[in-house]
């Protein structure tokens, strides 16, 4: 199947399997590396990226479905208020540390805010509990969108 | 930071070999060697741009950033002007002091090389010191150095060290430089941050299953089910038929789809019929594996370690016996193994991630049929370790498909093929006794029965019957106790095949050893900090970290009913843990850690940061098996395949953790692998004091803490 994706901002023309999941779009046929292949069944959330802003597991939708939405990866989040916020609050407060899983870690976190500029704890785990982390970098993740989310204008 | 680019990695081989330095800075003519490259792990070229070459793998746990700082602080360079750059294979310049072989594994890059990095940096700053006095016909001890740079204070003359790189090739040093004193260290000791993070947050990173995204054919593999089955038969026709698939390739106990993508080699793969074979494994299940285990831990054992008469005391004073069983384990990296090959005529090049990169090389070149120098492997960060990467079977499997396909491929497992084709942590059972007169612990006997990793790993016989890993925590205990002996067991394993686990024997023994303790302090009416306290006189470190864990604590203040807080303290990986944490049990057995609260002496601190963040993933990592984690094998073939039935602990099940550092002027010791082994006991022995019921196998079962079966 022939149809234009829109990543980024930006459209590319894709010539792919119309049942392939977005992620291998992504990953093997644009280059887009960021988004990671962790699980193929949605149980881990490393392939987490926004579908007009809505995070949704990249390796369970197939590209065909995604229409003329807009797909923001972690290559372009800093596009966005929230990812920019929560890529910084990543920083200062050291989440990563192998760092497979937080390209996915990090779209979930930036939907969250953009959603719920002041999330509460059990907000958090409702949106984040997707994703895991084998590092165990929880502690600094919550931390981390709650950084954020202090330094998110109000809407 | 630099990304380590395959151009990098050529540029180092040859800079480190010496004579070849001339051929890549063409621009600087035959006669003067313009790159100052004073040892393995420093480059400065003409430009004044300083590269710290790291001997270690970066896996997350921070060791571009540490062993830079150790690197920097003693030269005088700043982070932000250092590129970092991954070590190419060679044991002989970044082998560890001890084993003679690059490898990162044991929490051992600290101590390996806290010294020789620093004396490193140490050396190239004095030989660009000298070259600068020698310039300036000045007292080299008239200069002083910062931020890459020599200063003249008394005449205001500055030098770069790339202006001075040429010059200091020729300084020769009479010995080695002095180490900077400690109040003098501006990086060794703070919270760098870690120079890997700002790519890790954008997607900028690069790890080995990222290279060359978009542009090479990608293939996945399904391997033989069962240890040792074979193909018996496959029509590749069904695969081929498929958009974007390439190539079958069919080897004897492999099959491999190359495909225009991952979907399609995914696909391809799922349109096969594999007959297998399943071979001498096919009809064992765990039922077997445990029956072994506990038959075979029945016989006496090697002696590891015997002080007094341990059956004597034993004798004496009220006596627990205990087992304890650990279950098999996943490693569950969140990158599934990949490993990027091309194969040509004479030559073989990698691209991957590894946590031993010179036995990568050799297990390429074995499967090549080469010779290791005719390997060119490209070290790529690591999506997770754990010893997972300390083994090469997936180097062997990648390079034998590989050798099949025309071109570059990028062999990818799949999630469920990563989990059923580990290298397993290996079942433990420790059969245990003790006995306690007058509050102390009087006798001790600790029988641990395991299969060996070392003995796989190194294809060479145990020394006297005893694997030294498998009794690693078990022989030198934190506490004064007259009479012990513990044994080692060797059984073979089945059906798996074992592999290293962050924490690998000190998981098993601490867990097993701080959980008798604690049953020992209950049976004899002690409080468990006191009772240990108490045996600890000879080991003030110790506790040091157990009476700080405790008051962090609140040890000993009320708590809820079926609420309840567990202590353990451990030396292992040259560091002192101690952990208190607090859990609480619901009347259907579910269990929800509140708080670890943990006290590292761990020595000198490179960076106290990374410290913490160590000891905080240690301790999920180790909550997580002792929640979830079970390998169970049916007719040869691992059950579990991802993380449905494979489960990892999720935020919503995380912990607080609280970490508290002991300053110490100590040699350094390993803080990656401690965290793990501290979780589980002080898990347990807190179960234990919310519900009175004592788990003596992991992972812990909901059906004992609701009533629903007996312990």
């Amino acid at each position: 199947m022939k149809a234009d994706l829109t990543v980024n901002r930006r459209s590319y023309s894709v010539n792919a399997p119309e049942d392939m999941p977005l992620l291998w779009v992504l990953r093997d046929i644009l280059g887009l590396s960021g988004t990671k292949y962790g699980c193929g069944m949605a149980q881990c959330g490393a392939c987490t990226v926004h579908v007009d802003g809505k995070p949704i597991r990249s390796c369970v939708l197939p590209w065909a479905r995604v229409g003329g939405r807009e797909v923001t990866t972690i290559e372009g989040v800093d596009a966005t208020p929230a990812g920019k916020k929560v890529q910084r609050a990543w920083l200062d407060l050291e989440v990563v540390q192998c760092g497979y899983c937080q390209s996915g870690q990090i779209m979930s976190a930036s939907a969250l805010l953009a959603r719920r500029p002041s999330p509460s704890d059990a907000d958090i785990d409702a949106a984040m509990a997707g994703n895991i982390c084998r590092c165990g970098t929880y502690v600094r993740i919550r931390a981390a969108i709650k950084r954020a989310a202090s330094a998110a204008p109000r809407p | 930071m630099n990304r380590p680019s395959r151009r990098g990695f050529l540029a180092t081989g040859a800079a480190v070999a010496g004579a070849l330095l001339v051929g890549v800075e063409p621009a600087r003519g035959a006669g003067a060697r313009a790159t100052f490259a004073p040892n393995a792990f420093i480059r400065i070229d003409p430009a004044n741009r300083v590269t710290l070459i790291i001997p270690q793998e970066e896996m997350g746990q921070g060791v571009y950033t540490a062993l830079s700082q150790l690197l920097a602080d003693e030269l005088d360079a700043s982070l932000a002007q250092v590129a970092v750059e991954a070590a190419p294979p060679n044991d002989a310049l970044y082998g560890g002091p001890k084993s003679h072989m690059q490898s990162t594994g044991g929490s051992t890059s600290i101590r390996n090389f806290y010294t020789g990095l620093r004396q490193a940096g140490a050396n190239a700053r004095a030989m660009l010191v000298q070259a600068a006095a020698s310039q300036w016909k000045v007292d080299p001890a008239a200069c002083r150095t910062a931020d890459g740079e020599v200063l003249h204070d008394a005449s205001g003359r500055r030098l770069t060290y790339g202006t001075l790189a040429a010059r200091a090739n020729a300084i020769k040093l009479a010995g080695n430089a002095p180490l900077k004193d400690a109040k003098a260290l501006r990086l060794i000791g703070r919270p760098v941050k870690r120079l890997d993070a700002p790519d890790k947050v954008t997607g900028r990173a690069e790890y080995g299953i990222d290279v060359m995204a978009g542009r090479i054919r990608v293939a996945t593999l399904a391997q033989s089910p069962t240890v040792g089955g074979k193909v018996r038969h496959v029509d590749p026709a069904p695969a081929l038929a498929l958009p974007g698939v390439r190539q079958v390739v069919v080897l004897d106990d492999v099959v491999a789809v190359v495909g225009d993508h991952m979907w399609a080699a995914q696909k391809g793969l799922a349109a096969l019929a594999i007959d297998w074979a399943p071979g001498a494994n096919g009809a064992i299940g765990s039922a077997e594996i445990w029956g072994q285990l506990r038959r075979e831990s029945a016989r006496k054992g090697v002696i590891a370690n015997s002080v007094g008469d341990a059956d004597s005391a034993l004798g004496q004073g009220s006596r627990i016996d205990a087992v304890y069983e650990m279950p098999l384990l996943a490693h569950a990296t969140m990158e599934p193994l990949n490993v990027v090959v091309h194969c040509s005529p004479g030559k073989c090049e990698l691209w991957t991630g590894t946590q031993v990169q010179t036995r990568a090389q050799k297990a390429a070149a074995a499967a090549a049929g080469l010779q290791p120098e005719q390997v060119v492997l490209n070290n790529h960060m690591l999506g997770g370790g754990f010893g997972r990467r300390l083994d090469t079977d997936m180097i062997t499997v990648a390079v034998r498909i590989a050798k099949q396909v025309k071109g570059p491929v990028k062999i990818v497992w799949s999630r469920e093929e990563d989990m059923r084709h580990d290298v397993y942590r290996p079942a433990y059972r420790n059969v245990m006794a003790g006995s306690v007169r007058d509050g102390r612990i009087q006798g001790w006997t600790h029988r641990i029965a395991a299969a060996s990793v070392s003995l796989r790993m190194s294809g060479k016989p145990l020394v006297g019957g005893l694997d030294k890993g498998s009794v690693d925590g078990a022989t030198e205990l934190v506490y004064d106790i007259p009479n012990q002996r513990v044994e080692y067991v060797h059984v073979e394993p089945r059906a798996v095949n074992v592999g290293y686990w962050r924490g690998v024997g000190p998981n098993n023994c601490v867990f097993a050893i701080e959980s008798l303790v604690d049953e020992l302090a209950h049976a004899a009416g002690k409080d468990p900090v006191a009772f240990r306290l108490a045996m600890m006189g000879k080991s003030p470190r110790a506790a040091g970290v157990l009476r700080l864990a405790a008051a962090k604590a609140g040890w000993g203040s009320p708590l809820g009913h079926r609420v309840g807080r567990g202590v353990c303290v451990q030396n292992v990986f040259g560091s002192y843990v101690a952990a208190v944490c607090e859990v609480e049990v619901d009347d259907h057995g579910d269990v929800r850690v509140r708080r670890y609260v943990a006290a590292v002496d761990c020595g000198l601190v490179v960076n106290p940061d990374t410290v913490v963040a160590q000891i905080q993933g240690g301790l999920i990592f180790g909550l997580t098996a002792a929640l979830h984690g079970d390998i169970t094998v049916r007719n040869g073939r691992v059950q579990q395949g991802n993380f449905n039935d494979y489960r990892m602990l999720r935020i919503h099940e995380a912990p607080a953790i609280d970490v508290h550092l002991v300053r110490s002027d100590a040699p350094p010791g390993g803080i990656g692998e401690p965290g793990v082994s501290a979780s589980t006991p002080s898990l347990v022995n807190a179960i234990a004091a919310a519900t009175g019921i004592r788990l003596r196998r992991l992972p812990i079962d909901r059906d004992i803490l609701a009533g629903r079966k007996r312990a």
